[in-house]
């Protein structure tokens, strides 16, 4: 009785428990098949075991493509964020002609369904006979990240103080050599925290992989070979749990670059243009 | 400083798209390509049944998956707003970490899940509430629509909960002194000014859903298959690339045109209830 009263009163409270229940569910799944003994992904649990993590290690393909993964996700994360600079900068600060037609264009690949940029990017390729590699994994890549590295760049660049600009270039400084002084070390934080998140992105990124990779397979293009063949399961499961943490870290990592900077510039932490809103 | 993005843009995403234009007008038979224009590929989608189907159907789990996830993820939102005192911040935070491990992975642990041995199945049976395994949850729309729904959700929470951050809290004060009950106050004056979000919402998940074929393939069965995994396969297998370009583009069109008539829609609706 006093239960149902309790569920009465705070049903919203109740719903939102639920939520993130249904939410959680098949990330707590991962840890759990992860450090099970049997070969089947499925309950009651038969024991602990570390064999699967093992199994990683020894896997020759698996390190090949995490390999591919890194390099495609630093290169994107560098070119990526170098990209946001230019565009958020733009953007906050200087007006230009067709300024939100071409702001826009440069956020579209957001609402443009995966498949259709990946088809497009292969039709390209192929017709141009450019040969598939992970060179153009980070073509794609780039497009889709862009747009995420200018929203938390432009949050950035609004927090700048434009005084400070001016005053160093009436002290003599070239305009590069504010940037690189002035500018950038302001900006420091937020350029952190973008070349994590589009790192973390890219390390995701799996249908545009898919299209473009050639025979250098990404982690996630990888992941999807293994889930054909049930033996493989638990330690793919091992290797999803590795990801999720590191994921976790690396987000972490970022959010807490993104409020320093807030701080910095006296901003609310809590609000604005950081990757959760 | 605008021009290397600009530029970047326009060769990674401006040239491809209007290659892929083309090339739905082209014609392809097994490795030659004719270049001569023609509508085939258009007829052929349009006049083969299987393609309707699959448009038909990809168009219907997006709006059942898109009205499934923006009902859950609607009082979820509006818990964080209204009922969030304190560390909205660190729930914001909870609610995205489960979709920064792999998107496959995610996709499969559903499978994993609801299957026929799978974790809901002998949990519930272990309860002893059902007493064989339910069959229905598992390789068909209900677990495409159960699966997205999870996927799509902070996308769904994120643009509700900005705008309902936005309201101005003295409005609702000024509805309830004007006589209205809690039910009048929500959809004569919160829901209405929450539409943007809803909107943004509602856009953000039906778009991916139409280009999605991980999910359809690995919980889908042969009933959920969509375009998508068409589309793949006219790019893969079949080998017929201009048709392909054929059905994304077609997709892309009708799947625009529903976002803008709800987008239209929207609009009227938050003009009417000003």
């Amino acid at each position: 009785m006093r239960l149902t009263r309790f569920l009465s009163k705070n049903w919203l409270l109740t719903y939102a428990a639920l939520y993130v229940a249904f939410l959680y569910a098949p990330v707590i799944l991962l840890p759990l098949f992860a450090f099970n003994e049997s070969t089947i992904i499925a309950f009651p649990l038969t024991g602990f075991t570390t064999k699967w993590f093992t199994v990683l290690f020894e896997s020759t393909a698996l390190h090949q493509a995490v390999k591919n993964s890194l390099i495609i996700g630093v290169v994107t994360a560098v070119l990526s964020t170098i990209l946001g600079t230019c565009a958020a900068r733009a953007m906050v600060r200087f007006g230009f002609p067709f300024k939100r037609g071409i702001v826009s264009f440069i956020m579209l690949p957001l609402v443009l369904p995966e498949i259709i940029v990946a088809v497009a990017l292969l039709v390209l390729l192929m017709q141009l006979g450019f040969p598939l590699s992970i060179w153009t994994v980070i073509g794609g890549h780039v497009l889709i990240c862009v747009p995420f590295s200018v929203a938390i760049l432009s949050s950035a660049f609004q927090g700048l103080d434009k005084n400070l600009e001016e005053a160093s270039l009436d002290l003599g400084e070239t305009g590069w050599g504010t940037f690189r002084r002035v500018i950038f070390p302001l900006i420091l934080p937020g350029v952190i925290s973008s070349l994590l998140i589009t790192f973390t992105i890219s390390l995701d990124e799996f249908i545009i992989a898919f299209f473009l990779t050639g025979t250098d397979v990404t982690l996630p293009v990888y992941i999807w070979s293994q889930l054909r063949f049930p033996a493989k399961l638990p330690s793919v499961m091992a290797l999803g749990t590795i990801l999720l943490v590191l994921s976790v870290l690396l987000l972490v990592l970022g959010e807490w670059f993104r409020r320093r900077s807030a701080k910095q510039q006296g901003l609310d932490p809590a609000s604005g243009g950081g990757f959760m809103q | 400083m605008i021009s290397p993005p600009l530029l970047y843009a326009l060769i990674m995403l401006a040239a491809p798209l209007a290659m892929v234009v083309t090339f739905s007008f082209w014609s392809q038979n097994y490795l030659d390509l004719d270049t001569t224009i023609t509508l085939k590929n258009y007829k052929e989608a349009w006049s083969k049944p299987i393609y309707r189907v699959l448009i038909l159907r990809s168009l219907n789990i997006s709006i059942m998956v898109t009205l499934v996830t923006v009902l859950l993820a609607f009082p979820m939102a509006y818990f964080l707003s209204f009922r969030v005192k304190r560390n909205k911040a660190l729930w914001l935070f909870l609610i995205t970490i489960p979709f920064w491990t792999s998107y496959l992975l995610r996709v499969f642990l559903w499978k994993v899940i609801l299957g026929y041995n799978g974790v809901l199945n002998s949990a519930l049976m272990g309860l002893g509430i059902i007493d064989e395994p339910m069959t229905f949850i598992l390789y068909n729309l209900n677990a495409v629509v159960i699966t997205l729904a999870h996927a799509w959700a902070p996308f769904a929470i994120l643009p509700i909960f900005v705008s309902l951050e936005r309201i101005d809290r003295s409005l609702l004060e000024a509805a309830e002194d004007l006589g209205d009950g809690p039910f009048r106050r929500f959809f004569r004056v919160t829901l209405p000014l929450a539409m943007p979000g809803v909107i943004a919402s509602t856009l953000i998940v039906m778009i991916p859903t139409v280009g999605d074929f991980i999910t359809p393939k690995l919980v889908g069965g042969t009933d959920g298959l969509m375009i998508s995994n068409m589309i793949q396969i006219q790019f893969g297998k079949a080998n017929n690339a201009p048709l392909g370009a054929a059905l994304a583009i077609a997709s892309m069109v009708i799947v625009g045109s529903v976002s803008l008539v709800i987008f239209i829609a929207g609009r009227w609706f938050r003009g009417r209830a000003q």
